[in-house]
């Protein structure tokens, strides 16, 4: 794990990059990264993730600035401007059910090549798909989800990259850290290590590639 | 008695379903309401999806915690025993049958249970979010809604939205009845005070059968 400066961190990205980006209605997400990407304008981004939150508020940020291409999430509700740009045609998106969306990235990130669920089963989520029969049960395979960059909001990250999460702030993070090339995390506090201990750590350090620096 | 409003009705009554020590997942509107109706001594243990067990009340002012919400976003209160965790932990506590019972609101049932509750071709289209999975997996699926809509039955033949799941709900609790599924056919249990067995087939559009002891809604 590398500390680096925020500015350097989001100049890794390119355009047209695929992000998978922690957080639910905007708690939990990497803030900070997002802020940067709006300001370094990264353009044309597919975005893996639950939501795009609220206008102005977290993912809805990179929405608000026509940053984003392609979205795959569960519930874009709350976000109008993002439902704006579905029905102009500038954003595509696709939705997927919570609980798939989530056990695809993390099969994306356990090296599965997808899963099998029952939730979409004899719906609109079934089309296109295979479906398979387990022991009499009717399931549909899902495939696995990986992305270019994982951007992770942690609470608590040490001085290795040990992370750890605060109440429903966790969501999507420890899933998202796992399923991308590269890790990069911001943390609320970056702590001395052993200060997280061993049973409370949430994220192993060798699964985090940068850290931001504190500004 | 004043009459009690349609969603003080429907959440009294869904609050009777719950019991000691069931993990409950409430959805957004009138399901919300539910958790203010469970007596102070049974312990009911709420799930909200976005990663918590234990939700409790909305914070007192000044006392929001930014990292603990609901699956809205809504700032709410941890009590005591609470837990919290990741969102695969959180789908598989409901794909894997471990949540006892959700209520959820709904756009149609039909008469043989299905619900369609997640999206209006054209018109809304919000995503799914999490109510795929919880019709899926909960143990126990109980739909809190207004029996109709702009004067139109909620319960219908067939529902023309699409479908939130394969699989059909438990129980129906409106401001008029409570209604179940036994073999797949919609029958009425229960009438609201001051609410006739008539009055409840004329505002219902799927064909209703007449439990042989319809009981008055217990509020």
């Amino acid at each position: 794990m590398k500390i680096v400066p925020l500015d350097a961190a989001v100049a890794m990205i390119p355009n047209g990059a695929s992000l998978m980006i922690g957080g639910f209605m905007g708690v939990g997400s990497p803030d900070r990264i997002i802020d940067e990407i709006v300001r370094q304008r990264k353009s044309h981004l597919t975005i893996v993730a639950n939501d795009t939150a609220l206008p102005g508020r977290g993912i809805g940020k990179l929405v608000d600035a026509n940053l984003v291409t392609r979205a795959i999430a569960s519930h874009i509700g709350l976000n109008p401007e993002t439902q704006r740009q579905m029905i102009a045609g500038t954003m595509s998106v696709d939705l997927v059910p919570q609980g798939t969306l989530v056990e695809r990235i993390r099969a994306g990130g356990a090296g599965l090549g997808g899963i099998l669920t029952p939730t979409g089963v004899g719906t609109i989520v079934e089309e296109g798909k295979q479906r398979l029969e387990v022991q009499g049960k009717a399931y549909l395979l899902e495939t696995a989800l990986r992305a270019d960059f994982a951007l992770v909001g942690a609470f608590l990250s040490d001085y290795l990259g040990n992370l750890s999460y605060a109440l429903t702030a966790r969501n999507f993070n420890p899933l998202v850290a796992m399923a991308a090339e590269t890790t990069i995390v911001t943390a609320e506090h970056i702590v001395p290590v052993g200060l997280i201990a061993p049973d409370h750590v949430m994220t192993p350090a060798p699964l985090v590639d940068y850290v931001v620096a504190n500004g | 008695m004043m009459a009690m409003e349609a969603q003080e009705i429907i959440a009294r009554r869904i609050a009777h379903e719950l019991r000691a020590g069931m993990l409950v997942n409430l959805g957004i509107g009138i399901p919300t309401l539910v958790a203010n109706y469970v007596p102070k001594d049974v312990t009911v243990f709420f799930q909200s999806e976005n990663g918590l067990i234990g939700t409790g009340p909305i914070p007192e002012q000044g006392m929001a915690q930014p990292l603990l919400t609901d699956a809205g976003g809504r700032p709410v209160t941890a009590l005591p025993g609470a837990s919290t965790f990741d969102s695969a932990m959180s789908f598989a506590l409901i794909r894997g049958g471990h949540v006892d019972a959700t209520v959820l609101g709904a756009l149609q049932v039909d008469g043989t249970g299905l619900l369609a509750n997640w999206m209006i071709p054209g018109k809304m289209v919000p995503g799914m979010g999490g109510a795929m999975d919880l019709v899926t997996g909960a143990k126990r699926v109980i739909i809190a809604m207004q029996h109709t809509a702009k004067g139109k039955p909620k319960i219908v033949k067939k529902c023309s939205l699409p479908l939130t799941a394969a699989r059909p709900v438990d129980l129906v609790v409106t401001e008029l009845a409570v209604i179940a599924f036994p073999a797949g056919r919609a029958t009425l249990l229960e009438t609201a005070p001051d609410t006739s067995v008539q009055d409840v087939i004329a505002a219902t559009e799927a064909p209703l059968l007449v439990s042989d002891a319809v009981i008055s809604m217990a509020l």
